[in-house]
């Protein structure tokens, strides 16, 4: 056999490595039509003339793809072992931190596991190349976030309550229909639709607001594997942003018929993913011991700051507008989450986290920072609070209260320009009445009523006995697999005993 | 019309560690004006109009080969647009 003496190949470019994984790998069919192959992409009404214009910036191949996911989850893994060996949870700001990573860990670790699941249908459904390979990473990702974040709260699940049961509150319990309702809205609109929606106005416009933040202050508050995740995570989180940007580019450039379709969804999408993250707001501003920032501070920076004057300026080629209900977002800035945190304190009693009242030091921030509002909640609603605990009760609300047909958030925001008038929209809809808790979630409504008439809003449900039966709320505790110690008032709780154990303190000293 | 891309600002959060301090270093070193802010875990850097990360930069104070695929490992978020990533060169800007 002869050996040729030709000089072995020179390595490919990034370019040509991404492009003979995509581009050469694709062919046209010749023995079947491209739409009995690919049958989904058509109904929505928006035109592609070229998918092979779609393309990934990052240009990423199978073997970058698996080395670098290896190396991040190699760190993860070892920062975890060291934190549960080292027993890190002592070394918290304060147990009532953990409130917020339950919040967390029952709302979001099954959402990314849905994301995984409709991204890989977005992997075989797409008709381009580009398209479904990095649909095919983010759904790899998907499924690697909602691991990384079970692995890493089960840690916390041994000493703290309201862990327990994640799983089955995150389908059940009342607050947590909020995300349910979001992903699963997302997940039965088409392939374009769930872009713009997952892709482009969560990963995009507003996921930064729910991880950086809060993960800086998992940070601050000796959280480290939840930092930890959390900026893993977030490095996927570019390419997903990246997958988004280039949907929405992509869709607007394919054909100008497709701009309105766009607008729409990202109005609807907008205003979904701004109410879900609402939670967000009152997690960073009133459970977190320590704060990195104010909500108000993280929504100038991450969303005004970025998007309106940075992204929007870009979309207005394309004849793409700044979200519909934009305004009334950036109005709410300084009250979301007053209103959130008090709506989460009133019904406690009814979840699997504890609230309390903001304590001196804290107060002695919201003042700061909310200089304005703070001082009108304080007292319409914690004054009231707190000589409710002077006289040795504690007020909960014993009623179920109405909830937004669309978001699912129990009504209580505000009309805009006045924090003390409760807001609230109705439409009649084949003659049966729908309220609503902004003229954002009534607008979502009023386009497409028959999706939305079937929303499963817990609190009908609950009347209806179809969580628990008839038996009130000890049924519906039962229902929702709730434990005597996982939710309620947070002083005095098993959480906070156990705390002062640890550190050697007895309820009196702290 | 929009602003010039120019004016509007474009950035990257990086995690704050020591793995990524060359990085951080050649990101200064190649771009004027470069804002710089710290958070908990988190080194935010903001530009007005192009951000770019040069392989050749990383790598001289990195001391070790250096791929821009790895620039993956220290991102969190950024804002802007990847106008480019290529074997040699990242760059951050808007396009309209």
């Amino acid at each position: 056999m002869t050996v040729s003496p030709e000089k072995p190949a020179r390595k490919l470019s990034m370019k040509q490595r991404y492009s003979a994984l995509t581009h050469d790998l694709d062919w046209a069919p010749t023995y079947v039509q491209e739409e009995e192959i690919f049958p989904f992409t058509t109904f929505e009404g928006i035109k592609v003339h070229d998918w092979s214009k779609w393309e990934d910036p990052f240009r990423l191949t199978v073997e970058a793809y698996n080395k670098y996911q290896a190396e991040k989850d190699r760190r993860l893994y070892a920062v975890l072992d060291g934190f549960a060996q080292s027993q890190g949870q002592v070394g918290l700001t304060d147990a009532r931190y953990m409130n917020a990573m339950k919040i967390f860990l029952q709302g979001i670790p099954v959402h990314e596991y849905n994301a995984h699941r409709n991204f890989s249908y977005l992997a075989r459904y797409a008709n381009g190349p580009g398209a479904r390979f990095a649909a095919l990473c983010q759904s790899m990702d998907e499924l690697r976030h909602a691991q990384t974040e079970i692995h890493t709260l089960s840690h916390y699940n041994k000493y703290f309550d309201g862990m327990h049961h994640w799983h089955h509150w995150t389908d059940r319990v009342w607050y947590l229909s909020v995300p349910k309702s979001f992903f699963e809205d997302a997940m039965t609109a088409g392939p374009f639709e769930w872009l713009i929606a997952i892709g482009f106005s969560f990963e995009y416009l507003l996921t930064n607001l729910l991880f950086v933040p809060f993960m800086s202050g998992a940070s601050f508050n000796g959280d480290l594997p939840t930092m930890t995740f959390g900026f893993s995570a977030q490095s996927d989180e570019s390419r997903h942003m990246t997958l988004g940007l280039e949907a929405i580019k992509f869709m607007c450039e394919q054909d100008e018929d497709n701009v309105p379709i766009v607008q729409d969804w990202l109005d609807k999408w907008f205003w979904r993913g701004y109410r879900l993250i609402a939670l967000v707001a009152g997690m960073m501003d009133y459970m977190h011991p320590k704060r990195v920032m104010s909500w108000k501070e993280a929504f100038e920076l991450y969303f005004e700051e970025q998007m309106l004057n940075g992204l929007f300026k870009d979309l207005e080629y394309y004849g793409i507008k700044p979200p519909r209900h934009v305004q009334w977002a950036i109005d709410e800035k300084e009250i979301l989450s007053h209103q959130v945190y008090w709506v989460l304190y009133q019904f406690s009693h009814a979840a699997a986290f504890s609230t309390t009242i903001p304590n001196a030091e804290d107060q002695a921030w919201l003042e700061a920072n909310y200089p304005e509002t703070w001082p009108v909640f304080k007292e319409v609603a914690w004054d009231k609070a707190q000589r409710v605990m002077d006289a040795g009760g504690r007020y909960f609300n014993p009623g179920l209260p109405q909830l937004c047909t669309v978001c699912q958030i129990p009504m209580g925001f505000t009309e805009p320009g006045n924090p003390l008038v409760q807001c609230q929209r109705q439409s009649v809809y084949e003659g049966e009445r729908y309220d609503f808790c902004s003229d954002g979630c009534q607008w979502i409504f009023d386009r497409e009523p028959t999706k939305y008439r079937q929303a499963w809003l817990p609190v009908h449900q609950i009347f209806q006995g179809n969580c628990g039966g008839p038996g009130g709320l000890p049924a519906v505790a039962e229902w929702y697999k709730l434990g005597p110690n996982d939710g309620a008032e947070y002083l005095g709780s098993n959480d906070q005993k156990n705390w002062l154990a640890w550190h050697g303190q007895t309820p009196k000293e702290a | 019309m929009s602003a010039p891309t120019a004016s509007r600002p474009v950035g990257v959060d990086l995690q704050e560690n020591e793995e990524n301090r060359a990085l951080v270093e050649a990101i200064e070193a190649d771009n004027d004006d470069l804002t710089i802010r710290h958070m908990p875990g988190i080194i935010r850097l903001t530009k007005n109009g192009r951000l770019v990360i040069n392989q050749a930069s990383v790598e001289q104070r990195l001391g070790r080969p250096w791929e821009t695929h790895e620039f993956q490992m220290a991102i969190i978020t950024y804002f802007g647009e990847f106008v480019e990533w290529d074997d040699d060169q990242i760059v951050i800007a808007w396009q309209h």
